[in-house]
């Protein structure tokens, strides 16, 4: 009987051994085929958008990707590759008119462990349900419109967005201007005629109704995007002579606006506001007129605090590349970093795992602390910045000055609160530093 | 009044730009009844070719002026190369073929093109705005105008004028109508066709180029703006009627106004005001409004 029972529990614990070796050796066998991940990044290699956009962005990752295949990344991120597997990235053109078409063959064909990608709104509103069809582990890492989670994907489990909305970019524009320039009546604005143009004015009028409430929008322009003439559009804005003149315009289309609208006399009549300049400041130099308002789309770039990262990037970028990483650069970096972390941090580069560690994951990056907490975690949060753009004829470079700053819970959102809800609430919750 | 004013300098602005960036297309057209999607290419290689030799001489330090020269310069010498290069290298294997094969013919040099000017140029935006500074403004009603844009009217209309002069008061221009009213009867007449046709894409490309050059310095060259400007240039053209030079200066001015009126009147309908004018045109006049007489051949 006694025998029996030893038998019993010898077989049990047998069982049970054996269970835990196999248990042990298959976990041990998923971690050891993912010696190299594929990733997929999506972004402008052609078009409009290509140079001062795409190409940042793409030479980011191919900077990133091999120092985190080396392990030459400084502090946390210090470990080789993502929870040690390689990166095998695979570049895709975002310019292109069948965008799901070419998701579907990365995620079906190339077989990708996840996707980075994707610039403008309009890609990410097209690709995000698709990537829950796919349930594919995808990384949206620029594209700005709040729509992407309150309105197409509600509940997400597989689309993750490592950079805040657009509206922490024009809020806290707006609340730069009232901040900053004295005797605002009238204001107006020219964006883009697409979502991301559209929500950007939404947002930033919404705010100015808020925060200044004797000031009247005057005039609200619209052209189609890379239109890259805005005579007409300058002129309406002359005619209307409003105090603040906000644009999202970005790349070249945002160049184009300073040129035609310097030469006009427009960001002497008005102060401007350009929520995207930064990625002119290299490029134009005295071009932009001293006292223009500009943003980065997050503290990136001359608005980034220093850090010993931020000191790397800039440095890794400016050797290999020879010129200074913009926000897009930034962007790219984040999202990166963002999928290193949830990977390190799950130890592991198993989607499940790696998408339940990125769920309300906080971590640094080259412009700060990022913090995954809208969208049941999946969309970012950061604080941010915006400055007063002065030429230095001396060093022959553009300057910000006059930099505020404002902390992600003054210009984002709460959860569960969609970003026009807030605004017109009149920033419930929101608690400015 | 100041909206009046503005919609009329603004509209006459834009339709300046939109002439001289379609009628290229529309002149090859109606010699050679070919759809050039190529012509966007051209512009962008006019605009980038002028951006870069703009930005090289201006670091020499040297006045602005020279570079009023060096802008038709550029447009003169992508015409000549690059118009010779296709036509003689490409086109002229294919004359005579269905028209919409030469549509996907002209599709492929263009997407070519795209890509040749990222190779030379690389894909950093290109940024030569000395030319449209250096003339100073003029203000009317208290708005600033460059006065780059007034030149740009005066080119376009010189431009229109020196075109009607050489098709309808010059022996070789008589020549040329011929050669667009029967290319048949004209080969037969002992007029060298394929001549003609050489020209006229050389002509016609030096226009596209033309047109990119002296829009370079108003704004930022990035890739992309030949594709941007092929579905303009198209607009106009077939409002106007393919082929004919007048069609291409009623459907510029059209598409202008329609863009400034809406600009300055009700932006939200700005995106759609040019197909909504085209649409119009066309549900009057199919093929334009200054069509071609098509032959009927018994």
């Amino acid at each position: 009987m006694f025998q029996d029972r030893l038998l019993k529990k010898g077989l049990l614990a047998s069982v049970m051994a054996s269970a835990f070796v196999v248990s042990a050796f298959s976990s041990s066998a998923v971690a050891e085929d993912k010696k190299e991940v594929k990733l997929g990044v999506v972004t402008f290699l052609s078009g409009g958008a290509a140079g001062p956009f795409g190409i940042p962005a793409r030479n980011a990752a191919e900077l990133l990707i091999d120092a985190i295949n080396k392990g030459q990344l400084p502090g946390a991120y210090s470990s080789v590759g993502l929870a040690g597997a390689q990166i095998a990235p695979i570049f895709v053109d975002e310019n292109s008119k069948q965008k799901v078409a070419d998701y579907k063959k990365l995620v079906q064909k190339d077989e990708v462990d996840a996707v980075i990608g994707y610039i403008s709104s309009g890609s990410c509103k097209a690709i995000a349900p698709v990537a829950e069809e796919e349930k594919k582990l995808t990384v949206f890492f620029d594209c700005g419109t709040s729509q992407v989670f309150e309105d197409i994907i509600t509940s997400p489990k597989y689309v993750f967005r490592t950079s805040a909305h657009a509206t922490m970019d024009n809020v806290a524009a707006a609340r730069y201007v009232v901040d900053t320039v004295k005797d605002v009546s009238t204001y107006s604005g020219i964006n883009q005629n697409y979502a991301f143009g559209q929500d950007s004015w939404r947002d930033f009028s919404g705010s100015m109704k808020v925060l200044k409430e004797s000031a009247k929008s005057v005039s609200e322009q619209f052209p189609k995007v890379f239109a890259g003439q805005y005579g007409a559009e300058i002129s309406a804005l002359l005619t209307k002579k409003p105090d603040i003149v906000h644009s999202s315009f970005w790349g070249g289309d945002m160049e184009a606006l300073v040129i035609q609208g310097g030469g006009r006399q427009l960001f002497s009549r008005s102060k401007v506001v350009l929520t995207g300049g930064e990625t002119g400041i290299e490029r134009l130099g005295s071009q932009i007129p001293d006292g223009t308002i500009i943003g980065a789309r997050g503290p990136n770039g001359p608005l980034a605090e220093d850090s010993a990262l931020n000191d790397w990037f800039v440095k890794a970028y400016v050797d290999r590349f020879k010129s200074l990483p913009t926000y897009p650069s930034y962007h790219m970096a984040q999202a990166i970093l963002g999928v290193k972390s949830a990977a390190d941090k799950a130890n592991s580069t198993d989607q499940a795992a790696t998408i339940e560690a990125f769920k309300g994951l906080e971590f640094e990056v080259p412009s700060g602390k990022i913090s995954m907490n809208l969208a049941g975690g999946h969309q970012a949060t950061q604080g941010t910045a915006f400055g007063t753009y002065k030429f230095d004829k001396a060093s022959g470079k553009g300057t910000l000055v006059n930099i505020k700053r404002y902390n992600a819970a003054c210009v984002n959102p709460p959860e569960g609160m969609k970003s026009l809800e807030w605004i017109e609430s009149g920033f419930k919750g929101a608690v400015c530093k | 009044m100041l909206t009046a004013v503005a919609i009329l300098i603004d509209g006459l602005g834009f339709a300046a730009w939109l002439f001289l960036s379609s009628v290229g297309l529309t002149l090859i057209y109606g010699v050679m009844r070919i759809l050039n999607i190529a012509h966007g290419g051209f512009y962008a290689l006019g605009a980038y070719s002028s951006a870069w030799a703009i930005g090289l001489y201006m670091q020499t330090g040297s006045s602005v002026a020279f570079t009023y020269l060096l802008i038709p310069l550029m447009a003169i010498v992508v015409g000549l190369v690059a118009g010779l290069i296709i036509e003689r290298g490409i086109l002229r294997f294919m004359y005579g073929r269905d028209e919409v094969l030469m549509v996907l013919v002209t599709y492929a040099i263009f997407l070519i093109l795209e890509d040749a000017t990222k190779l030379i140029w690389g894909t950093e935006s290109l940024v030569a705005y000395q030319p449209a500074y250096y003339l100073g403004n003029i203000e009317i009603f208290g708005i600033p105008y460059t006065v780059y844009k007034f030149a740009l009217i005066g080119l376009a209309v010189l431009c229109g004028a020196v075109l009607w002069w050489g098709l309808n008061r010059t022996t070789t221009g008589k020549l040329l109508l011929v050669v667009i009213e029967d290319r048949e009867v004209s080969s037969a007449l002992g007029i060298n066709v394929t001549l003609f046709f050489s020209a006229t894409f050389v002509i016609g490309t030096t226009l596209g180029a033309l047109g990119g050059a002296v829009t370079a310095p108003q704004i930022s060259v990035v890739p992309g703006i030949g594709a941007e400007v092929i579905v303009m240039a198209f607009a106009v053209i077939v409002i106007g009627g393919m082929g004919s030079i007048g069609g291409a200066i009623i459907g510029a001015i059209f598409v202008g106004f329609a863009r400034a009126v809406s600009v300055h009147l009700y932006p939200p309908a700005e995106l759609f005001s040019i197909y909504l004018v085209m649409a119009a045109v066309l549900a009057i006049k199919p093929y334009g409004l200054f069509s071609l007489a098509q032959g009927r051949k018994i």
